[in-house]
């Protein structure tokens, strides 16, 4: 499906199939929930602001996990937070995206060895859907990361699991 | 202004036995080694000499001195026997414009050094901290509980040269 104003054909009459019509829905409003945890919280904060604009993509933060799409782990999970983190993915109502950005949250980044307090990956509390590299990754990263995760959010279906 | 042996002179000749030696052989600075039932009363001094005025603790930290006997466990692990822990007191004037290290030892198996977080405020974190990664205990401490880790750690003290760190955190795989 390419944008829904494409399926304009004469005046104010628009075709389309429930299930698109859902899924340009959500990923057009991915509200974010205002968080982060560490140096990766500085770029996430970088691509909110009007130099890279996160709005654009209709991402807003909202200081509430109750009304929240998605959450960027953005930096070191702690063995400690992530008791909290799985306590507010819980109370995000579905559907639910995470983006795990930044070296230490995808696998416990330089502390995955010694980090004594460092959860090794915050995929062991919480199922991740995109995967951002980098320490911390640029605005463009995550920007990207998003990007991918609109893309996953496309192609649900109601009936089959998205790939 | 006063040098450190002038410093040293002064609470030797004040607390005789507690106050251990001084130590001239490290690179940077020289150390006071006192006694760690005598910590307290010795910052007390420190701090309202009129001519010392010690209003500011920098720094305080724990330190494992790894002196003990280390024993190899059947696992392949080490576990240090004996030895002693370590508190570091890095203090300064404000007001006159000269600074100290003092510097106490305590058994690891028993480790207890008399609080100073009633001579200076901020010790209390300070301590809160030697005691969450060492394990140290501070006598007379306000209130002492683990400050970075959980405080249903159970694993023991992060820091001690030989930690070992669990398995699983409820029910959260630790290890890489």
């Amino acid at each position: 499906m390419g944008l829904l104003d494409k399926e304009f054909n004469d005046d104010n009459i628009v075709i389309t199939k429930v299930e698109d019509l859902l899924n340009w829905a959500r990923l057009s409003s991915l509200w974010q929930m205002s968080f982060g945890l560490a140096c990766c919280a500085i770029e996430m904060m970088a691509t909110s602001a009007s130099h890279y604009d996160f709005d654009r993509f209709g991402v807003i933060p909202r200081p509430s996990p109750r009304q929240a799409d998605i959450i960027i782990i953005s930096g070191t999970v702690t063995l400690k937070m992530a008791t909290r983190i799985k306590r507010l993915y819980e109370q995000m109502p579905d559907p639910k995206y995470i983006i795990s950005m930044g070296s230490c949250s995808n696998c416990g980044g330089p502390y995955w060895e010694h980090g004594y307090h460092v959860l090794k990956g915050v995929d062991r509390v919480i199922p991740v859907d995109v995967y951002v590299p980098g320490c911390p990754p640029r605005p463009e990263a995550l920007l990207d990361g998003l990007l991918k995760l609109q893309d996953k959010i496309r192609n649900e279906s109601l009936v089959k699991k998205a790939v | 202004m006063k040098t450190v042996e002038e410093l040293f002179d002064l609470v030797k000749a004040k607390f005789g036995d507690a106050i251990l030696q001084m130590n001239t052989s490290l690179p940077k600075e020289t150390v006071i080694e006192v006694s760690p039932e005598a910590v307290a009363e010795i910052s007390w001094y420190l701090r309202d000499d009129e001519e010392l005025k010690f209003d500011n603790l920098m720094l305080l930290t724990g330190l494992d001195d790894e002196n003990g006997e280390k024993v190899k466990l059947e696992d392949g692990t080490t576990e240090i026997k004996g030895g002693t822990l370590s508190v570091v007191y890095h203090l300064e004037s404000m007001a006159i414009g000269h600074k100290l290290v003092l510097k106490t030892s305590t058994p690891r198996e028993t480790p207890e050094v008399e609080s100073v977080a009633r001579v200076w405020a901020c010790a209390d974190w300070h301590e809160r901290e030697a005691y969450d990664m060492f394990g140290i205990i501070f006598k007379n401490h306000p209130d002492l509980r683990r400050i970075l880790m959980p405080y249903d750690w159970e694993a023991g003290y992060p820091l001690r040269k030989d930690y070992k760190n669990p398995e699983f955190y409820q029910g959260m795989k630790v290890p890489y």
